[in-house]
């Protein structure tokens, strides 16, 4: 785990918030309600309609965690994807987790990119639903299918657990991940199954890829794994080490530009 | 202003390896050639320098290199009786775009077919008669065999600096190359790459199983080489980023760099890049093509006269081209009948997934493109199709290609996708994982082909190509065969836990990236009635356009397209040079 992370490991989501106000002091207006927000009621009524309406007063002048690193996301949707893809891939004794390699922050720059606003994607008409074998058929960008599937499984969880996605225990958070990706949990909007799979592979990308995309800090998850990066030349290693474990220090792009 | 602009002799659709070969041989001639590239300029430098090109988010995760499917994408459906719909996101294949085609990002694996499979029909017929044939299955030979594509497969190898070791020099059997391959005139230019650890257990496991392994022919060269044509190819690096990605050592033999500059030798070769072929436009007779209409970058429509078009793009784009300009008849489903379309088909994949002991370290990231040892033994004709139970073959191997993160971290089945449970497990096995592939092929059938979908259009209006495509009977058994076959290998290579790759295999799914092997669809054949195209790949009813491609296979084998298709498109730059530009005109009367 690298030791150059400011955020250190195993962070949990409540000191990560803390962090992240306290690195903001500087720069930003103190927002003395980043720390209230944290003693708060969770932001939920147990009719469970949208939070923002009736959250408490305390809540109310809250303003979002000052992180400067999301541009997408507004403070609910950072709450609810920090959560998810610390359900997803927690920290534990074997490795870092996704959210203290930024996995999160890199979620909020794919959905503000080419990828999130599906520059690349066929989306003409007519949308009809096809067979699994036919693939892809909504009429969402990556980006709006994360967006409203955020909403959907935040009411979801309102109406089952009477706290957002975010706010369950992390047994129920972790039933309501499988109950997506099993596709039974009935959502409002997206289809459960097609919203698992897309945060999923966006979750994986963000843990995986070269930290240059802003996830991966410190190359967390290379280490982890053993994979040496980006920098290999191996015409004079790759007979040397047959069944030998080669381990080196990962090399990602910016270390060679 | 007018949208027709002065007339060329010739002009090339998609720049590609078939496009730019055709380019590079006639460059001698001096002929005005206009090529036409839907895609940007390459070059690898700039564009595919390290280590931003090592970047498996960019390249593999965001398909840099792939067709962009706002513009142009198809439509997918199983069966004749379904409604097919567009595939919104990239899956099963990946057809390239830019100047190289899918050579720039490419493998590497430069396959000889076998003779067998360059006459499956009669082959088959000699051997087993027609009753093993089911009557929905379009057997089909090529109108020319293995020996007459010879000379064009070696000069092809050569070209790209291909990394192997003969099986069969002449005629004589030579153990440690492939014994099941025809004759070859020459040894490989450049010896076989190094060996990963698994293919070093996979060699002497086929070898205690009475097999017969062999390296793959690698389009990576394994050492510095300067090709006939006085291009230079970098030693490969084994840098583990091959496949969706640029070469930034020139090792990995790529039309950019290969060809496309010498095709630049002549003065009256142009280039036109972001440039768009909409249509091939006939005479009023609809037998003669007048040239091209296409989008240049600003979106101008300009008409490009031209006495003779060559269709270069990638399968779906030269069927496309046919269909929607209207050369050629269009295969009719319901009736049978038609040629244009007809014929296509997939490639079928197979393996297992294997775990050794803890203590074994494959280093899974040292690798390159094509870096593999296969068996041949169950593929093409070499077994028993009677005793086997279907049509066909497939190669097995263990490669070692890369192993990047996002999309290598294998877990053995029964293991949860996610948490704690997850991460203890793709540690576990990241060096103890690895596998055997393979690659089988498919025929052609009846209810499998291509035409023009009645309701979803391109981003310029065109219909989009319709493809219609599922599993069959010969080939399910042939996957289940392979895995068996494989697993054979994997118990004999010492593996403590050997699972299948795939479920069991039931409709075709456009969903998961399988292989862009696809073939067909505009088919050469010795006949008008079941191929588009001539032997010389001709089109039968327009004798002004040639259509080069893997497009041009009456079906698929086990074993990837890029070396008959590069052999092809050298035959056919010879029947324009020696023959059609001397006289142009039908080169065969139907």
């Amino acid at each position: 785990m690298s030791e150059n992370n400011p955020r250190g490991p195993g962070v949990s989501r409540r000191q990560l918030l803390k962090l992240v106000g306290a690195a903001s002091a500087g720069a930003l207006p103190v927002s003395s309600a980043t720390a209230d927000a944290e003693h708060a009621p969770a932001g939920h009524t147990p009719c469970g309609a949208p939070a923002p309406q009736q959250m408490p007063a305390s809540a109310q002048v809250t303003t979002p965690p000052a992180s400067p690193r999301y541009t997408f996301f507004n403070f609910e949707e950072v709450l609810f994807i920090e959560a998810a893809v610390d359900t997803l891939i927690p920290a534990d004794e074997v490795g870092p987790g996704a959210l203290e390699l930024g996995v999160a922050p890199f979620i909020d720059g794919q959905m503000d990119s080419g990828y999130g606003r599906g520059d690349r994607m066929y989306l003409q008409g007519p949308f009809i639903e096809g067979t699994p074998e036919q693939g892809y058929q909504l009429r969402m960008t990556p980006a709006e299918l994360i967006r409203a599937g955020i909403k959907d499984v935040d009411a979801h969880c309102r109406e089952k657990y009477h706290v957002s996605f975010h706010d369950a225990a992390p047994p129920d958070r972790d039933a309501v991940l499988r109950s997506l990706e099993a596709g039974t949990a009935q959502l409002a909007t997206v289809p459960p199954r097609v919203f698992f799979d897309v945060l999923y592979e966006l979750t994986l990308q963000g843990y995986f890829s070269d930290p240059i995309h802003g996830g991966n800090y410190g190359k967390g998850s290379w280490k982890m794994l053993g994979f040496p990066g980006i920098g290999g030349m191996y015409a004079d290693k790759i007979t040397e080490y047959h069944n030998k474990r080669y381990v080196a220090d990962p090399v990602g792009i910016q270390d060679l530009t | 202003m007018s949208n027709k602009l002065k007339p060329v002799d010739m002009v090339i659709v998609g720049l590609g390896w078939a496009g730019a070969i055709v380019a590079k041989e006639l460059a001698s001639t001096g002929l005005k050639i206009v090529a036409f590239e839907r895609g940007p300029p390459r070059a690898t430098t700039p564009d595919f320098l390290a280590p931003q090109v090592h970047d498996e988010l960019r390249y593999w995760n965001r398909h840099e290199l792939i067709q962009n499917l706002r513009k142009e994408t198809l439509t997918f459906r199983n069966h004749p009786a379904q409604t097919a719909l567009p595939m919104r996101q990239l899956g099963a294949f990946w057809p390239g775009e830019g100047v190289g085609g899918g050579g720039t990002h490419w493998s590497g694996l430069h396959w000889r077919w076998l003779e067998w499979e360059h006459k499956m029909y009669s082959g088959t017929v000699a051997k087993y008669g027609r009753q093993l044939i089911p009557p929905d299955m379009n057997l089909q030979d090529w109108p020319v065999d293995y020996h007459e594509l010879e000379p064009y497969y070696d000069k092809f190898e050569k070209s790209c600096g291909t990394s192997g070791k003969a099986g069969n020099l002449r005629g004589r059997k030579i153990d440690g190359g492939n014994i099941f391959e025809g004759p070859r005139r020459s040894e490989y230019p450049n010896p076989p790459l190094k060996p990963n650890y698994n293919m070093v257990l996979f060699e002497r496991a086929a070898r205690n199983l009475g097999l017969h392994p062999f390296p793959v022919p690698a389009s990576n060269a394994s050492r510095g080489y300067v090709n006939p044509d006085g291009v230079v190819l970098g030693p490969c690096h084994y840098c583990g980023f091959c496949t969706a990605f640029g070469c930034e050592a020139d090792a990995k033999a790529s039309p950019h760099f290969t060809l496309v500059p010498l095709a630049h030798k002549n003065p009256n070769f142009q280039v036109r890049t972001h440039s768009l072929v909409m249509k091939v436009n006939l005479d009023s007779t609809r037998r003669r093509a007048t040239g091209v209409t296409y989008l240049d970058p600003l979106g101008r429509e300009l008409e490009q006269p031209a006495d003779l078009v060559i269709l270069a793009a990638y399968v779906f784009g030269n069927v496309h081209l046919m269909l929607h300009s209207g050369i050629g008849q269009p295969y009719d489903y319901d009736t049978n009948t038609g040629v244009v379309g007809r014929s296509y088909a997939y490639q079928s994949g197979a393996g297992v997934g294997m775990l050794f002991s803890r203590d074994t370290s494959f280093n899974p990231f040292m690798g390159s493109g094509a870096l593999g040892t296969w068996v041949d033994d169950f593929n093409g004709d070499n077994h028993d199709f009677a005793k086997s139970g279907y049509i066909g073959g497939g190669g097995l191997e263990a490669s070692s290609n890369s192993a990047t993160p996002i999309g290598h971290h294998p877990t053995p089945p029964g293991t949860p996708r996610w948490g704690s449970a997850w991460k203890k497990a793709i540690v576990d096995t990241y060096q103890r994982s690895t596998g055997i592939g393979g690659q089988g092929s498919v025929m052609s059938y009846r209810q499998c082909y291509l035409d023009l979908d009645p309701t979803y259009k391109d981003a310029f209006g065109r219909p989009l190509l319709r493809l219609t495509f599922d599993w069959q009977e010969n080939e399910k058994r042939l996957m289940q065969h392979q895995t068996e076959v494989a697993a054979n290998i994997a118990r004999e290579m010492g593996a403590e836990h050997i699972f299948s790759r795939r479920e069991a295999v039931r409709h075709f799914s456009i969903v998961p990236y399988q292989t862009t092997h696809n073939t067909g669809g505009a088919v050469f054949g010795a006949e008008p009635h079941n191929s588009a195209l001539n032997q010389y790949l001709q089109s039968w009813d327009v004798s002004n356009v040639f259509v080069v491609g893997s497009s041009a296979f009456p079906q698929n084998a086990g074993r990837n397209p890029t070396g008959p298709t590069g052999a092809l498109a050298y035959r056919l730059a010879d029947t324009l040079k020696d023959t059609y530009l001397k006289r142009p005109g039908p080169l065969v009367h139907a």
